[in-house]
Order: structure tokens, then C-alpha cells, then sequence
């Protein structure tokens, strides 16, 4: 277990403020989080608690203001980023499912989830057949073909996790994944999720609102005014 | 790595075609603009070529007989023939003119040229037609381009000519199609005044004591034939010798008959130069309008196409997209664009516009290239305003909150 957590990420003492002197907001106010690989958490909070902020943070997206991150053995901020090229980051170690699937309208399934590996110079042939083999796992492999607008909801979404593991990051940012979906579609997605981050040794952060699916996590992180607090959840899609 | 851009584009082809169409008729009027430019030097030129003349002899210090209004005596031909170095000479004269048929009328350059053999300056170096004219009078050759056929009736002033023969691209420098009648109709057709003004000016004449006085009864009779002939030309048109330089030549017809020569070189220098310098001048005008018009409609359509698809751009930066790869999509999408228009443009051009306009449209060659390259040029221009709009995109906006 201490080698898992060691390979996840680890966040201590994380601030952001926006905004200089009297006008100054401060978002997150030392959040310390950690999710090992193959788990998936919730990080729960009402409208303007900082849920958004974190995540932009946690995806190298804006930078905090201070605190440390640590991805694997690999810190990646401290006080200041550690590493080079952020966009490479993005690309290589996180992966993003969000709120709506945002595939990419003029390519197939195929081409939205093999695109991110074809970025990392992998050939076409490699990154397609990566991404069949994720397709096939997340059971959209019949509609490999089909552009995204000829997919339903729950299949656009299972689609944008294939993506988000395509390059089979040590963690994925999930912005509430499973909003536009009814309870039965939102379960399922939850499920592939804990799936996939079991079969990818892949950490998973699901900011959600939704009631429907908080009970199905076993740690949820609540975070009120900028600071976030642990607590274990019911953990139900596991049984 | 699959192209963006390609893809985007067989996505919606319906839209870039459509657009692509739109821009096409743009670029074609603009390659249109070039080929009439280009039309207008062609027919100066081929003027100058059909003339069958090495030297122009006008009258002196003017821009004759193109440019400028130009007459000089109509024997002059006989003393030029005469001088070294002159293979042949013969009068010319050239009136733009309405030339009447039946109930409707040509804008036409009426030329009188000297009758004689083939050959002789001045005359259409050939006919696809019928034959050329062979009589000293009331016979005329006219260009295809006047509508005439062989045996048509023709008015011009107050004579009929029968069409006995029909040249080719025998055409004035503003593109009017030529008729070629004999010299002496010519001169005639040039100053010929209505019979009110020739009966005004006889009785005129007839009153007038310094003419008609007792014990000198010719003098009358001679002023009136004086008044009522035309012994001017607008020119003289020279064949050098073989051997001969035509700058000598001309530089002896200066000296030696105090008339202003000018060679090949020096009236394409005043036919291109002075006489549609105006045109050209307003062409190129209407080119760098449509060229900014064409280049502010890519850059538009281009902006727009890239502002629809932001919330994309959004999630390719954040799923880690190079700058570079969404810049080069976005240039790909213009270029094709222009491309599009380039090939919509030139059919547009070549099988619709040119056909059809009343002028003579050379599209040539070169100027499809340099059209092509500067469609391209304005195309990658037009898109970097999308481009740093696109670049400029927050890859937080596929974040909510």
C-alpha cells in the first residue's frame, strides 16, 4: 500500500489566491489531499467552495500560489513549478473527463481517443490500437467508426474516459463526469471508472455534486471555503 | 498524426465548398481584372503587329496617329519611299467611328489603308475570309468581331461599302473591332462635312471678293475644290530594308523631312505607357480592392469558423495539443480555402467571365501563378487573426467553474 501511494498524487498544503491586496480572494487555503493508484475519490463542495480552482491546479492548468504536488516519485510543484513544460504534462501523466464529453466533432471514436497518444509521437497504427483495446474495455468498441455525434450520452462519455486513459496517466481529473447523465448511465460511468483505475493502477478525483453517485465512493474529500476535509464514504459501488 | 484539418474540412465540406465557391467568384473577377489589363497591351500590340510598319512617320512633336491627333500631307508617302533604307511606305489614316448596318450600329476604328499588293502597311496580314480589298472604292475588310459577314452592306458617312473580306484580331487599342476601307474613302469619311455646311460654305466662299473677282474665273472653282478635298493623312507607314537599321532611317526621316518618327519600341512605349496607363492605373486599383476585399472575406470566414470551434481548441490545449499543431490546423483550413477559391476562380474566369465580357481577356499563364501565390500569401495572412485568437484560448474553459 505504501508503494501505491507513493506512485499517486500527493498534495500538501496547496493555496491559491486570486487577485492582489484588498481585492484579494483566496480559492484554496492549504488543501492536503492524496489518492493512491487505482483509487477513485470524490471531492464533494458546494458553488464557490474551490472545487474548480483545485482542479485547474491539480491539472497544471493555473498555477498555485503555494504548497507542494507530487505526481508518482515526481514533484511537480513547489512553490513554483518543477517541471519544464506543463503541456507535455497534461498530455503524458493526467488525464481529463469532463463535465460533457467534449470529443472532437470531425473525428471518429477511434481517431478522439487514439489523438492524445498520436501527440506523444506514437505511431497512428500504435495509437489506434491502444485505443481499440480501451474502446473494447469500456464496451464502445462497436462504435469505433461512428462520429461522436451519432453517440449516445453514456457512450460519449465512456469514449472520453478511453481518452483520458489513452496514454495511461497516474491520474485522472474527472469534473463531473456524470452530470448530464440519468442515475442508471451516472452508476455506470462510476463503475468504469473504478474499473479502469483498478486495471491502469490509474488515481481518480471525480469532482461531483451529484447525490446519486456519492455514496458509491470509499474516501470523499469535502471542501468548504478553500479547505478540504476527509471522510470515508459508503463505498458501494464496490460491492 | 492525422490531419486536422482535413478531417475538419470532409466533416463539413458542404460549408467550405460553399464558401470556397463564394471567395472562387471573387478570386475570378479579380483574375478577370488582370486578363482585361493584360487584353488591353495584347490588342495595343497586336496593333502595332497587324500595322505590318517598322517606323511610324507623323506629324511633327506629336503622339500620332494612336495618341494624339496627327495629319500630315498625303504625298509625303512619295518623298519617305524614296529615302535609303525604306523598303515600303504607305498612307494610313484611323477614325473610330459608328459604322451603320441596316437599322444598327458598330463602334468601329475605320481604317483607310493605301490599295495595292499584299503586303503593303497597313493592310489585315490576313483574312479567314472572303479577300482583300482590290478596288479603289466602296469596298470594305472588317474584323469577325464587328459581326459582319461577307457581302453585308455597311454605311459609313454617306457611302455603302460590300464586305469582300473578314480578318481576325484586327482590333484599336481600346479593343474596337477594325474596317478597313480604301485610303481616298477615308480621307473622305474624315472631313467630310453634311451638304448644309459644303452648300454654307461655297456661298461663302462665292461672296467673298479675295476669291471671286472679274478676269480671274479659275480661282473660284479652284478654292471650292481646295474646300471640298481632303489631301491630309493621320500617317505614314515604313518597311525598312533588310540590312538597314530602323533607327537610322528614322533619324533621317527627322533630319531630312522635319516629320516626328517612331520606332516598334518607341509606340509600344506610347500605347502602353500613355494610352491605357489611365486604364491600367484604375485596374490595378480595382485589384488591391478585391485583393483586400478577397483577403478580409478569408479572414472572416476563417475567424468565425475558428470562434466555433473554441470550446475544442479549449480541450485539445488542455489534453496537451501543441500551439503549433492548432495554428497549423487553422493555416491548413485557410490555405484550403484559398485553394478552393483559386480553382472555383480560374474555371470561373476562363469558361465564364472572359467569354462573355465585351473586351478582349488574355488570362495568361504567369498571371494564374502569381494569382495562385498571392491567394495563398493572403490566405495564410487572413488566418493570423484566427490563428492568435485560437492561441490565445484559455485551456481552462474546458473546466467548469
Amino acid at each position: 500500500m505504501a508503494d501505491r501511494q507513493k506512485k499517486g498524487i500527493r498534495i500538501e498544503a496547496l493555496r491559491k489566491r486570486y487577485g492582489k491586496g484588498d481585492t484579494a480572494v483566496d480559492a484554496l487555503k492549504g488543501v492536503d489531499m492524496q489518492v493512491a493508484p487505482g483509487e477513485v475519490v470524490g471531492l464533494i463542495g458546494p458553488s464557490g467552495s474551490g472545487k474548480s480552482t483545485l482542479l485547474k491546479c491539480l491539472g497544471a492548468v493555473i498555477e498555485p500560489t503555494a504548497g507542494r504536488m507530487t505526481l508518482g516519485e515526481e514533484v511537480i510543484y513547489d512553490d513554483g513549478w518543477k517541471m519544464p513544460d506543463l503541456r507535455a504534462l497534461r498530455r503524458d501523466k493526467i488525464g481529463f473527463v469532463f463535465q460533457a464529453p467534449y470529443l472532437i466533432p470531425f473525428l471518429d471514436v477511434t481517431d478522439n481517443v487514439a489523438l492524445l497518444s498520436m501527440l506523444t509521437g506514437r505511431s497512428n497504427g500504435e495509437s489506434r490500437k491502444r485505443a481499440m483495446e480501451l474502446l473494447e474495455a469500456l464496451d464502445v468498441v462497436h462504435r469505433a467508426k461512428a462520429l461522436p455525434a451519432q453517440l449516445s450520452g453514456g457512450e460519449q462519455q465512456r469514449v472520453s474516459i478511453a481518452r483520458a486513459l489513452v496514454n495511461r496517466p497516474p491520474v485522472i481529473l474527472a469534473d463531473e463526469p456524470t452530470a448530464p447523465l440519468d442515475s442508471e448511465r451516472a452508476l455506470a460511468v462510476i463503475r468504469i471508472l473504478n474499473q479502469m483505475a483498478l486495471q491502469y493502477e490509474t488515481a481518480i478525483i471525480v469532482v461531483t455534486h451529484d447525490e446519486k453517485i456519492i455514496p458509491t465512493f470509499k474516501r470523499i474529500y469535502h471542501i468548504r471555503d478553500g479547505k478540504t476535509q476527509e471522510e470515508t464514504g459508503e463505498g458501494r459501488a464496490f460491492e | 498524426m492525422i490531419s486536422l484539418a482535413g478531417r475538419d474540412i470532409m466533416h463539413a465540406w458542404g460549408k467550405f465548398v460553399f464558401t470556397g465557391v463564394g471567395l472562387g467568384l471573387l478570386i475570378g473577377i479579380t483574375l478577370s481584372m488582370a486578363g482585361i489589363y493584360r487584353g488591353m497591351v495584347d490588342d495595343a500590340k497586336a496593333l502595332l503587329d497587324n500595322s505590318g510598319a517598322d517606323l511610324w512617320v507623323v506629324q511633327k512633336d506629336t503622339l500620332g496617329p494612336y495618341a494624339e491627333p496627327s495629319s500630315i500631307y498625303d504625298d509625303t508617302w512619295r518623298a519617305i519611299r524614296g529615302m535609303p533604307g525604306v523598303a515600303r511606305a504607305a498612307n494610313i489614316t484611323y477614325l473610330t467611328m459608328q459604322v451603320r448596318q441596316g437599322e444598327s450600329d458598330v463602334r468601329t476604328m475605320v481604317t483607310g489603308v493605301t490599295t495595292g499588293e499584299p503586303g503593303t502597311p497597313g493592310w489585315p496580314p490576313y483574312l479567314v475570309a472572303g479577300r482583300q480589298i482590290t478596288r479603289s472604292h466602296y469596298e470594305a475588310v472588317a474584323d469577325v468581331a464587328t459581326g459582319f459577314a461577307l457581302g453585308d452592306r455597311l454605311q459609313i458617312r454617306r457611302n455603302h461599302y460590300t464586305v469582300v473580306g473578314l480578318t481576325r484580331r484586327m482590333v484599336s487599342s481600346g479593343g474596337d473591332p477594325m474596317v478597313f476601307v480604301p485610303i481616298k474613302d477615308a480621307q473622305e469619311a474624315q472631313f467630310l462635312k453634311d451638304n448644309d455646311a459644303i452648300r454654307q460654305q461655297r456661298r461663302r466662299t462665292t461672296a467673298n471678293p479675295a476669291f471671286n473677282y472679274p478676269g480671274n474665273p479659275g480661282l473660284l472653282n479652284a478654292v471650292i475644290a481646295s474646300q471640298s478635298t481632303n489631301p491630309y493623312v493621320n500617317a505614314v507607314l515604313v518597311q525598312i530594308e533588310a540590312g538597314h537599321s530602323a533607327e537610322d532611317v528614322a533619324e533621317s526621316i527627322r533630319r531630312w523631312k522635319r516629320l516626328t518618327v517612331y520606332t516598334r519600341s518607341q509606340m509600344e512605349e506610347i500605347l502602353v505607357g500613355k494610352l491605357i496607363a489611365t486604364s491600367a492605373k484604375q485596374i490595378f486599383m480595382f485589384l488591391v480592392i478585391l485583393s483586400v476585399v478577397s483577403a478580409a472575406i478569408v479572414a472572416f470566414i476563417i475567424y468565425t469558423l475558428t470562434l466555433g470551434k473554441i470550446r475544442e481548441i479549449a480541450v485539445l490545449k488542455l489534453i496537451g495539443t501543441r500551439n503549433r499543431t492548432i495554428a497549423a490546423m487553422i493555416l491548413q483550413q485557410a490555405i484550403a480555402l484559398g485553394m478552393i477559391g483559386f480553382v472555383v476562380g480560374k474555371i470561373a474566369a476562363t469558361l465564364l467571365m472572359a467569354p462573355i465580357f465585351p473586351k478582349y481577356v488574355l488570362l495568361e499563364p504567369l498571371d494564374s501563378v502569381i494569382g495562385f501565390v498571392a491567394v495563398v500569401v493572403i490566405c495564410i495572412l487572413s488566418s493570423i487573426i484566427a490563428i492568435r485568437a485560437a492561441l490565445k484560448v484559455d485551456p481552462a474553459e474546458a473546466i467548469g467553474g
